[in-house]
């Protein structure tokens, strides 16, 4: 096996601020790394780090085979950076900014032309070649931002949260475009905040917290660990809370926790559908009347709370994922 | 979307860095801003007004109040051109320094940086772009001059050297504005900052009023002061007055002490301003 990137012992720090404290990393060649963590995690640090944009205080990393630290334009020749904020000049043209960023990779006039109208097309983007960015959407911006990021058919692809602040429609396609990059066989490191973007895309995922990782191995292997699927259940009557955990407890994987406060029951489950007909079921049977029931997948905050004992601590919500499967901040 | 099979075809390639790159990405980078001064013409009508309503201002309001010597309003307004190119290309290097800032705080910054181009050229490729403004602002202004009833009344080859010594001065002191603009946090204080150090060297300067006017605790940093030694080296090549206040130094060689100003500001502000970008944010 041939490993993209390797880093060991990254650590960085601003100031008092542990940014990173000492991870190791192994991408191997043409797979999908999914780097998972709250804001301040470490994730950004980390694509910086190996992007050459930053230097880390202690540690080694390899990409592609060259040394970040002491070969950097050999990095830069192969990889492509797609950060959290479209990287491109507003006031040229999506044309204009791709053929920029070819000269700026050596391609000849001509050449940066060509790959400039190849990633136009790609991304549909044909029709708004020759706009200005200003009057771009936040969809359009990220997919010529990723399409910069391709101009030199880049071996290693960093992906910086590429659907952060996206909505779901822009974040459907942003996934589309990506799993076809992986589909040829690009190495890609993705950072994201949602189980559910690294879960789509990742072959591996690493998770980060406060600098450390505290998590890696495949999706499947993470969300045993958290406890698979649990269905969430809100009762009409705070009073039969307690009576309808103990009927459905039988369909459970583990013991329903109960909130009387919010009449709500959650239930881990195995099958997650069969589960739900054999809840309504039985709750209608004892006449238990039901407010709202839902099957719900876990979370980067399930995850957190599993592996850490604390949820996440973002300050902000960024957009979430499409059908609001967001994590309860706090069970009793 | 289509897929494209050329994608797939991957080979390490990597490059040595070769100088002509520094040339070539430098062209690129100045062919972004100028693009830009294309779409915003905005920034350029206003670079452009600015120093034509001090003309005016000062050749009808102010300077029939300043003295600088025989000849009246008349040489006056001949005393003024060449301080107000020297205060233009002066004015100028606040809008690289936001500039700059404007970048770095943006992605587009780290996506230069990620590429293996030549980072010196991000900066090389922003000044001369700023260069080029510069002249085409320095030729207008020449013009209103002439209109007002400036005149140039030594040879063509003095002319010509004092307008390389306009260029090369702005394009030295660009440098400055640029390490300036890589140290700020964001544009507003980029806007500010970026005109605060400029305001002292351009006032305290011969360039409306002669030096003999000034307190004379002030008068050793005028007569240094590379802005007035810019705008006394052009009154001398263009053949205007230049009234003097002894023979000090920089009054006795006003061109060389130019070109060495420029020399200087160049010598120690790019290789500063080069640094400042690699190490921004490591």
């Amino acid at each position: 096996m041939t490993l993209a990137i390797k880093a060991s012992g990254l650590a960085k720090a601003y100031g008092d601020v542990v940014a990173l404290n000492g991870i190791d990393i192994e991408v191997e060649q043409g797979t999908v790394l999914g780097l998972l963590g709250p804001n301040g995690s470490g994730k950004t640090t980390t694509v910086r780090i190996l992007a050459t944009l930053l230097q880390a205080d202690s540690g080694t990393a390899s990409v592609g085979g060259f040394d970040v630290a002491t070969q950097p334009d050999e990095v830069r020749s192969v990889i492509g950076l797609t950060g959290q904020y479209a990287a491109v000049d507003e006031y040229l043209t999506g044309r204009e900014n791709l053929e920029l960023f070819g000269r700026l990779f050596h391609l000849s006039k001509f050449d940066a032309a060509k790959r400039a109208a190849e990633l136009l097309d790609r991304f549909d983007l044909s029709d708004a070649a020759d706009r200005g960015i200003k009057g771009y959407s936040g969809g359009m911006r990220r997919r010529l931002d990723l399409a910069a990021s391709l101009i030199g058919r880049p071996n290693v692809l960093f992906l910086d949260e590429p659907t952060t602040g996206l909505d779901p429609r822009s974040r459907q396609g942003m996934w589309e475009v990506i799993e076809d990059l992986i589909a040829e066989g690009t190495t890609v490191l993705l950072t994201t905040q949602y189980l559910e973007e690294a879960d789509q895309l990742a072959n591996r995922i690493v998770v980060l917290d406060h600098g450390n990782v505290i998590a890696k191995g495949t999706s499947n292997e993470l969300k045993s660990q958290v406890g698979g699927d649990r269905i969430e259940i809100v009762v009409e009557s705070a009073g039969d809370v307690t009576k309808a955990a103990g009927l459905i407890q039988e369909f459970g994987s583990a013991p329903a926790i109960t909130e009387d406060l919010t009449k709500t029951i959650l239930l881990p489950v195995a099958g997650g559908s069969t589960a739900i007909v054999n809840i309504v079921r039985k709750l209608d049977e004892n006449k238990i009347s039901i407010a709202d029931i839902a099957l719900r997948r876990p979370t980067l905050d399930d995850v957190f709370l599993s592996l850490t004992g604390h949820v996440t601590e973002n300050t902000e919500e960024v957009s979430k994922p499409a059908k609001g499967r967001r994590g309860r901040k706090a069970r009793s | 979307m289509s897929t494209l099979t050329t994608d797939s075809v991957k080979e390490v390639t990597a490059p040595r860095p070769r100088f002509g790159w520094l040339i070539t990405d430098s062209i690129s980078v100045s062919r972004r801003h100028l693009l830009k001064i294309t779409r915003v013409p905005e920034s350029l009508f206003f670079a452009l007004i600015q120093p034509v309503m001090f003309v005016l201002l000062f050749a009808f309001v102010f300077g029939g109040a300043i003295d600088v010597g025989p000849g009246g309003a008349q040489a006056y307004r001949e005393y003024l051109i060449p301080g107000i190119l020297a205060q233009t290309v002066m004015f100028a290097v606040a809008g690289i320094t936001v500039g700059i800032t404007e970048d770095a705080s943006k992605g587009i910054m780290d996506r230069f940086r990620s590429l293996p181009m030549r980072p010196g050229a991000v900066l090389t490729g922003h000044t001369l772009a700023s260069l080029l403004q510069n002249i085409l602002v320095i030729a207008i202004l020449s013009i209103t001059g002439l209109a007002v009833g400036w005149r140039i009344h030594n040879g063509f080859s003095d002319a010509a050297l004092a307008y390389l010594m306009f260029a090369s001065f702005a394009y030295a002191i660009t440098w400055v504005g640029a390490w300036i603009g890589l140290h700020m946090p964001n544009s507003e204080v980029a806007g500010t900052a970026g005109l605060a150090w400029i305001f002292p060297f351009t006032f305290a300067s011969n360039i409306f009023t002669p030096v003999a006017t000034m307190p004379t605790w002030l008068q050793p940093f005028v007569l240094w002061n590379p802005v007035s030694c810019l705008a006394l080296a052009a009154r001398q090549l263009f053949g205007n007055p230049t009234p003097l206040l002894g023979d000090s130094f920089p009054e006795r060689y006003p061109v060389q002490l130019s070109f060495a100003y420029c020399f200087l500001l160049l010598a120690i502000f790019a290789p500063l301003a080069v640094r400042a970008f690699k190490t921004r944010n490591k």
